[in-house]
């Protein structure tokens, strides 16, 4: 397992990790806002960019590197807030300022970085998406890949196929559990679930009668052999407690 | 025909040559995009018409007509040139062709209101050793473009192709070749200058039995053809490095990544190659007789600019979107389908055989001490002799511009010449003894890039052109990093306020932060290097980005808010011709009569000024109604 130093604080983490990690368990803060375990990284948001430095390098030689994406290797030196790495991150969030002006967790971080508002142009009619890739990624993961990025450049936007109710799309909710301010819009009426403009029937738990799963996202599981659960989370969580609790009693 | 070993493709060779040398006049017509542009089909019909009539293809005669690839002098297309005298002949149109055939094909005599003309003494040039466009070339990649029949692959033969091939695969083991590759000092040719045989040393040390080498025909950048002009031109020579590298790292496939955009020519040269050297035997199992296996495909682009950065291209080619990852691990390790990968560009492949056929020694002999041998560069803008041309590395700025390039069309002041596309910068007049290299060029806040060159005379904004590449990007940015594609359009907001008369106090101030920004924080190598044109103006040019800001002016009269164009009654003589050429009809006046311009229909574009021929043109800032603070301070 490589040992590596974090802002001079040595930490020794798994084989595999890369620099963000290690760099959280050395207790740096770090803002990411394209990061999520549950996927791989792509270093899109570049809030995480860190200087770092290799054995062998010249000793005054450091290079900037999105620390979500960069593996750890031993004897890694890196630097979470250097000048550089400070003053690229300000710009990066002056720019997602212009971009999300009124995006909560967008200007929540900028102020952290002494940022108010943005020194450029604010987009007109701003959403809050903030292009971090988290729901097509984590679609492409666990469901069907039903949505993905279109176009490139500034008009790039998440969105289903032709801009359509989405085909593949199972309702289950993923990209909207994962999409850091809230731009993805799921409603529920107790009966049916609606995302991504398509509406979908919901099954009912058979121990709460909460309505927790739609019936395309069982029938899409049962169809690749994955076990559904006829419970919903929270009463799934009471029965293991039960039995946990049932096994632990003293008699 | 196929050539299942050293001594069958050493016959075909020798006998290929001596019917070359054998022919006594080979009548070769320029097909390249450029010339075709200007009517070289016809020429060429008219030229393989011409011969038969004249009972001249027979193949008893020793004549031939060929249709070749890019001769260069783009400029002064079509170009028809005679073999082996070295006869060019310029603006050739079908009409010239009977003459041609007459007189120079069968009477051995020259055509001379065909040769070239010299713009500056007006003498007529007959030889291509004597026209200074060629005459300071030396030409490596770019060999045998213009100089064989792509579609043939005996005429290739002749000029050398594959010899280096059989070299490499009879001759030498695979560390060998790469030594050579090594030794010659060759570096990419597409713009980031990495050693090509560091790169492929570390493919060929990278665990794993499926290896790939690519070819990066995805030459985007505004100005640049030069990889357009090998493709099409001397498609073999691309195959032949191709095979070497793939013998040299280990692969067993190989892909061409071609532009979308491009015409249909370079995808008919390659395909005709490929198929010519399979049916050799040159690709395909057991080439050249021997135990190597390695063939090539034809990966089209879909018109992304992006995709000529080297992960993005993989991805293309896997059939994902085309979208640049982060390069912490290297392409030669996990580079297509996550195996190991040698990209190079087509200039960079081109070089490969030439290197093994006359060893790295030779090529490194040339250039400087750090970036060797030769470079392609695609010569364009007011630069009188625009075209394709190859010259040693280091061969200063003035030297191309003005010995090669002919100076400055219609004699205006030079300003700058644009380097290395949308990742490079401008250099100005201060620096023309700049020698032309990797080094210099970076240090001098420009880039090598792919090897354009886009020659400005006075009357460009550079504002302007900071803005054009700027656009440029922000239409091409995949749009996956923040930087890169909010800092793009952030970027060309402020530049267009400038061009605009919108400027606010500190838009340098900003500017330049932002360039900082996206230069540390961009994911690739498009973003990190897209504020190039930007700071690089900025640090030659400050005084016109502070006249736009300060004074809401255009020195160059280009920025159409802030220029006013008028005529000058007294110099005017009525000629008529701004009148002709005045897109809006702005201008009044009989001929013979003083003319006017009329502000209100006025749209600033220049023209007028452009064919003046007595400078009764002029242009200043435009008069700006008065600010309604004026009257609010009392």
């Amino acid at each position: 397992m490589p040992t590596v130093t974090i802002d001079g604080r040595r930490v020794t983490v798994r084989e595999g990790a890369y620099v963000l990690e290690a760099a959280r368990l050395a207790g740096a803060r770090i803002p990411a806002l394209c990061h999520h375990e549950a996927v791989e990284p792509i270093g899109a948001c570049r809030l995480c960019v860190v200087d770092i430095w290799k054995p062998g390098w010249d000793a005054d030689s450091f290079r900037l590197v999105a620390s979500c994406l960069y593996p750890v290797e031993e004897g890694l030196v890196v630097h979470t807030a250097t000048p550089r790495v400070m003053e690229t991150r300000r710009v990066a969030l002056d720019l997602l300022l212009a971009r999300c002006p009124e995006t909560p967790l967008v200007r929540d971080l900028a102020r952290e970085y002494g940022i108010e508002e943005t020194t450029y142009r604010k987009r007109e009619n701003p959403d809050d998406c903030i292009l971090c890739g988290l729901c097509t990624r984590i679609c492409d993961k666990v469901g069907p890949a039903a949505i993905s990025t279109q176009s490139r450049g500034v008009l790039r936007e998440v969105a289903p196929p032709f801009f359509e109710a989405p085909p593949d799309c199972i309702g289950c909710g993923a990209c909207a559990e994962v999409c850091p301010t809230g731009h993805i819009k799921v409603t529920e009426d107790g009966f049916t679930r609606t995302i991504w403009g398509k509406t979908f029937e919901m099954l009912r738990c058979p121990s709460c009668g909460r309505a927790y799963l739609t019936r395309a996202q069982a029938e899409w599981m049962a169809g690749r052999g994955m076990p559904v659960e006829p419970l919903c989370d929270s009463c799934k969580r009471r029965r293991t407690a039960e039995v946990a609790a049932s096994l632990g009693r003293p008699r | 025909m196929r050539l299942t070993s050293r001594k069958q493709y050493e016959e075909f060779r020798v006998r290929a040559t001596r019917r070359l040398e054998g022919m006594r006049c080979r009548v070769l017509v320029c097909t390249g995009s450029g010339c075709l542009a200007g009517g070289a089909r016809e020429v060429a019909e008219a030229v393989e018409e011409g011969l038969r009539e004249r009972g001249l293809l027979d193949g008893r005669q020793g004549v031939e007509g060929k249709r070749t690839g890019c001769h260069g002098l783009c400029e002064a297309g079509p170009l028809v040139s005679i073999e082996p005298e070295g006869i060019l002949y310029t603006r050739v149109t079908p009409d010239d062709v009977p003459e041609i055939l007459d007189r120079t094909v069968l009477g051995g005599e020259v055509v001379e209101r065909l040769a070239y003309e010299d713009p500056r003494s007006k003498n007529r040039v007959v030889h291509y050793r004597d026209i200074p466009f060629y005459k300071y070339q030396t030409r490596i990649a770019t060999r045998n473009v213009g100089r064989v029949d792509p579609h043939d692959l005996e005429d290739a033969i002749a000029h050398g192709a594959y010899a280096g091939a059989v070299k490499a695969l009879f001759e030498m083991t695979p560390e060998q070749v790469i030594d050579e590759v090594a030794r010659s000092g060759l570096r990419g040719r597409g713009g980031a200058g990495f050693h090509t045989g560091r790169k492929w040393a570390a493919c060929r040390r990278a665990p794993g039995d499926v290896k790939y080498v690519i070819c990066n025909g995805d030459e985007g950048d505004p100005g640049a053809f030069k990889d357009r002009a090998i493709m099409e031109g001397d498609p073999h020579s691309v195959l032949e490095g191709m095979i070497i590298g793939a013998y040299a790292v280990g692969a067993r496939e190989g892909f061409i990544y071609v532009r979308d955009e491009y015409p249909p020519g370079v995808l008919t040269s390659l395909h005709a190659a490929l198929e010519a050297a399979r049916e050799a035997g040159i690709l395909g199992r057991g080439i050249f007789g021997t135990g190597m296996e390695f063939d090539i495909r034809i990966t089209r682009g879909g018109g992304a600019y992006v995709c000529g950065e080297s992960s993005a291209l993989m991805r293309s080619i896997e059939g994902k979107v085309g979208e640049p990852r982060a390069k912490y691990i290297h392409g030669t390790e996990r580079g297509l389908y996550d195996r190991p990968t040698v990209l190079n560009n087509v200039e960079t492949w081109a070089h490969v055989g030439a290197i093994l056929t006359r060893g790295g020694e030779w090529f490194a002999g040339m250039g400087t001490p750090k970036s060797k041998g030769t470079k392609a560069f695609s010569l364009s803008g007011k630069v009188r002799n625009a075209g394709l041309i190859e010259l040693p590395m280091g061969t200063p700025l003035r030297h191309i511009l003005h010995d090669i390039g002919g100076g400055i069309r219609g004699d205006r002041p030079f300003k700058a010449v644009q380097t290395g596309g949308p990742s490079g910068g401008v250099i100005p007049e201060a620096l023309l003894d700049l020698p032309v290299d990797y080094e210099q060029l970076t240090e001098h806040g420009s880039m090598m890039g792919s090897g354009g060159m886009i020659v400005m005379d006075d009357r460009t904004c550079m504002v302007d052109v900071a803005r054009y590449f700027v656009r440029f990007l922000n239409e091409e940015s995949c749009g996956k990093c923040v930087p890169c594609r909010e800092g793009l359009l952030q970027m060309l907001h402020l530049l267009d306020g400038l061009c605009e008369g919108r400027g606010r106090p500190g838009d340098l101030d900003r500017i330049e932060r932002l360039a900082r920004g996206m230069k540390w924080g961009s994911l690739c190598d498009l973003g990190r290097s897209a504020p190039n044109p930007v700071l690089s103006t900025l640090r030659h040019f400050r005084e016109e980005y502070e006249a736009h800001l300060r004074d809401g002016a255009c020195p160059a009269g280009v920025c159409r808010a802030l220029t006013q164009y008028e005529i000058v009654p007294e110099r005017c003589d009525g000629c008529h011709e701004c009148v002709e050429v005045c897109p809006t009809a702005a201008i009044a006046g009989k001929p013979k009569q003083r003319h006017v311009i009329d502000q209100e229909k006025c749209i600033a574009c220049g023209e007028c000024f452009n064919v003046c021929p007595v400078d009764a043109i002029r242009y200043g800032p435009k008069a700006r109604p008065a600010t309604a603070s004026a009257g609010a301070t009392t």
